[in-house]
């Protein structure tokens, strides 16, 4: 039987989190040995050459040259059975779980699984999820300057790559911090290298120049452009999760005609039973928000009227009902915009919800999610309340049906048993596909699910 | 030029006593880089007992060694190791100046010495644990008298200069008798040399004249640092300022380092005090995995080097000598398994025991000790119970 093996790319520094593909030794259908050299990387401290660890013919290359890889991700599959019988292919993509075996370094471990449940687990109710390190370029890589091997210098002592810029980690971190292209300044310290002088007097040259220049901004959305000649324009390829957002909001926002209707609720008791949850034992290893509550809503609100779960073929002109639930959940990763979506959702009880969501939104953040986490979505859940905001007229995942946004979650005045009282009340929005979804039935679906939401006890009577 | 006044007693001792007229310094040469054995007035003399197989015996050090320490750099950019500080290019030095030593001197490493811990008989796959992050390494260091190593640049050699004040005082030197007389090692290199720390243990080294040699590696970059920018006399010379007796080696001549470690033994045995050794060699690795040498030095001066290789070098005479080829291809067969061997083992290891952490704590057991590990039993035991509820 063929086995595939992925290899992930490892810490070969100490701490870093991320390399940059500089050339492939191999390509598919290559036979390897053991140690032999497969790929050259270049990470914020060095070239790096990487022997295999598998003997085995090469099965697929998984990153391009001139991508940037999280440490930890997989960049090669190698088949060490070759001869075997042909056997399904396992996700060529290389879940990160397979990787278990290797060990290092200090960010290959995979997505972090709820924690044990320690014996005095009511008083460490929240276990917040990772957050992940920002992977903010370093400010040279702005410019395009390739990176090429260090050419040949004359004399050891004398030895400066030309095309590398020379400047200690303090000046490169002060360079970040003020977003300023080291490569782009003529170092004045011996050896041409770049003074922290040099880099304060650059920040008052361009400073009137730069529309945005506050410290700690690395800028990662410039990443890879080409800054005009008058340094006031960037342009930046239109590379990967931008690409790909891009692609589904026009797929959907110009095929499926799209409808919004939008309802205000009291969600006072949905956020007292947050609260109780976080205190109960059982849920003290996971992560209890009200976007559970509202995820569980929208759930049991399909529920009652599955007729919403559905996708429009327009090629075969048939309606496709689905009977069975993936719920996208949109993430705003470093990466970008993400949705994958929890596979058969209306199986799970809450525990196991909440469960699957923080492990879903802990490994978008990552930038660790797999293409097969992100297809076959049913419906989608915004929470553009993390932001503050409202609420909105969400764009449909396409292939789906119905998108639900929950605003943000404010104290107001509101009329509570006649009175007006200050009140925990939230706006939501459900936009769905007109073609096969009339007012009448997204409607309703809405306002299950802000009844549910206004109280939850009503779970009791749906579930 | 600095010289020591011996009063003419241990001539070869001091640089320079036997120099080539006209040049500044000697450097202690036995095999030439095209694989002559060459004659030297003093050290010929030492060396003259290794026969062929001896040499043999020398070279399958070297070549095991190297093949684990690339095993071990393959290791950690497949992801396996943390970190990894390379020999590779330093097998001479290391494997001849050990080869001198005998089984009762005691060896205070760095943490680049693969070789000396191979000759030693440490298992060389010990020291992947430390940098597999498995747990602290370590060894019982009297088990083949080598330390643990030590990471901080220089810090052990007051360790070594103490532990000769302690052979001293156990009256384990001068007594004539080979089982007994004692010496110590440290093993260090140019960058340490800068180091406060080893100016201190030389000061008391030569006051108290300690049956210590300092054995240095220098392998011409501290990192990024050439050693002419640390130093603006050849480092052998530091050796001397302190009064010491010491004398400069090709590092990459197998046959000269244990002519010279041989000499440095006999006088620490037989009471005469400490020695320096500058050992000229060249890291043609990475100072560790961490960093890339291709940014600070050229590839002319490391193509210099290569046709310096200590391994290299004693093939070829070896081949000029009449031994067999089977015999490297048995060597190589024999690395081969070694390689190979490194990768499952250093695959293999798992995480420690928690509980192991209380062992070391004390030499002894004792109360407190006791009563926190049986608490953090408990404590252990209690995820198991919670999940069986």
């Amino acid at each position: 039987m063929p086995a595939y093996q992925p290899f992930n790319l490892p810490d070969v520094g100490e701490g870093l989190t991320e390399a940059d593909i500089v050339e492939w030794k191999v390509s598919p259908g290559d036979t390897v040995t053991v140690n032999q050299t497969i790929v050259e990387i270049e990470t914020a401290k060095s070239l790096v050459e990487l022997p295999s660890p598998y003997a085995g013919v090469v099965h697929e290359v998984l990153a391009e040259v001139g991508a940037s890889v999280d440490v930890g991700s997989p960049i090669i599959v190698i088949d060490t059975d070759p001869g075997g019988e042909a056997a399904a292919p396992s996700d060529s993509g290389g879940e990160a779980e397979t990787s278990g075996d290797v060990l290092v370094g200090y960010g290959t471990k995979a997505p972090s699984q709820a924690r044990r449940a320690r014996r005095h687990a009511g008083t460490t109710a929240t276990a917040a999820p990772e957050q992940p390190p920002a992977p903010g370029p370093e400010p040279e890589r702005l410019a395009p300057e390739p990176a090429v091997a260090a050419p040949e210098p004359a004399s050891p002592s004398e030895a400066a790559p030309s095309s590398a810029v020379l400047a200690k980690p303090p000046v490169r971190k002060l360079a970040k911090d003020l977003g300023v292209d080291l490569s782009r300044l003529k170092g004045t310290g011996p050896g041409g290298i770049v003074t922290r002088e040099d880099v304060n007097a650059a920040v008052e040259n361009e400073q009137p120049e730069r529309l945005v220049v506050y410290p700690g901004d690395d800028r990662p959305w410039l990443d890879g452009g080409t800054v005009s000649a008058d340094g006031r324009t960037t342009r930046v390829p239109v590379r990967s999760v931008r690409r790909r957002t891009a692609e589904a909001m026009v797929a959907s926002a110009f095929s499926a005609p799209h409808v919004t209707v939008i309802t205000a609720t009291d969600v006072t008791k949905t956020m007292k039973l947050v609260k109780t949850l976080r205190e109960e034992r059982d849920f003290a290893d996971v992560r209890v928000t009200p976007t559970l509550i509202a995820a569980k809503a929208l759930i049991l609100a399909i529920r009652r009227h599955p007729e919403i779960s559905a996708a429009w073929d327009d090629e075969t002109q048939e309606i496709v009902y689905k009977h069975y639930i993936n719920l996208g959940i949109a993430a705003a990763t470093p990466r970008g915009l993400v949705v994958p979506n929890i596979k058969d959702a209306h199986r799970l009880g809450l525990h196991d919800l909440a469960l699957a969501l923080s492990e879903l939104t802990t490994t978008a953040r990552a930038g660790r999610t797999t293409p097969a986490a992100m297809t076959g979505g049913t419906v989608t859940i915004t929470n553009i309340g993390t932001f503050g905001i409202d609420t909105g007229t969400p764009i449909l995942n396409p292939g789906e049906s119905a998108i639900l946004a929950v605003g943000a979650i404010t104290k107001r005045p509101w009329v509570h048993k006649n009175k007006v009282k200050p009140r925990w009340v939230t706006r939501l929005a459900l936009s769905f596909d007109h073609r096969l979804v009339d007012g009448e039935l997204g409607s309703r679906v809405l306002q299950d699910v802000a009844a549910t939401l206004n109280d939850p006890a009503r779970g009791l009577v749906w579930g | 030029m600095i010289t020591t006044d011996t009063g003419g007693e241990t001539p070869h001792s001091t640089v320079g006593a036997h120099e080539e007229s006209g040049s500044p310094d000697h450097t202690v040469q036995l095999l030439s880089p095209t694989g002559d054995r060459l004659d030297d007035a003093v050290y010929s003399a030492r060396a003259a007992h290794l026969d062929r197989a001896a040499l043999e015996d020398l070279y399958r050090d070297m070549a095991l060694t190297r093949r684990f320490d690339n095993e071990a750099t393959s290791l950690q950019r497949q992801g396996e190791l943390g970190l990894w500080p390379p020999s590779l290019g330093q097998e001479a030095a290391q494997v001849g100046s050990a080869r001198a030593l005998r089984p009762q001197d005691f060896v205070f490493p760095s943490y680049r010495e693969h070789g000396v811990a191979w000759v030693r008989g440490l298992d060389m796959r010990r020291l992947l644990v430390l940098y597999r992050g498995r747990d602290h390494g370590g060894w019982d260091a009297y088990q083949h008298n080598y330390n643990v190593p030590t990471l901080v640049i220089g810090a052990h050699t007051l360790h070594a200069t103490g532990y000769g004040m302690g052979i001293q005082r156990d009256g384990d030197i001068g007594t004539g008798d080979p089982d007994r007389d004692r010496a110590v090692v440290a093993y260090f290199g140019d960058g340490a040399t800068s180091q406060g720390d080893v100016s201190e243990a030389m000061v008391f080294a030569s006051a108290a004249s300690v049956p210590v040699v300092f054995f240095c590696q220098n392998n011409q970059w501290a990192i990024s640092v050439p050693t002419a920018k640390q130093s603006r006399i050849p480092l052998v010379h530091r050796g001397e300022g302190f009064g010491i007796p010491s004398v400069r080696v090709d590092g990459n001549d197998v046959i000269a380092c244990y002519a010279v470690m041989d000499e440095a033994l006999e006088r620490a045995h037989n009471g005469g005090g400490p020695t320096f050794i500058e050992a000229v060699t060249y890291r043609m690795g990475a100072h560790t995995t961490s960093d890339d040498p291709t940014r600070y030095r050229s590839r002319a001066e490391e193509e210099h080097w290569r046709q310096r290789d200590p391994i290299a070098r004693l093939r070829i005479h070896l081949e000029k000598s009449g031994t067999a080829p089977e015999f490297f291809d048995r060597v190589e067969a024999e690395a081969d398994r070694l390689g190979e061997d490194t990768r499952a083992f250093c695959r293999a290891l798992d995480k420690p025991d928690p509980e192991s952490m209380f062992d070391h704590v004390y030499a002894t057991s004792n109360s407190q000790i006791e009563r926190e590990r049986a608490w953090f039993r408990d404590y252990e035991a209690s995820f198991d119970q919670e999940a069986q509820r």
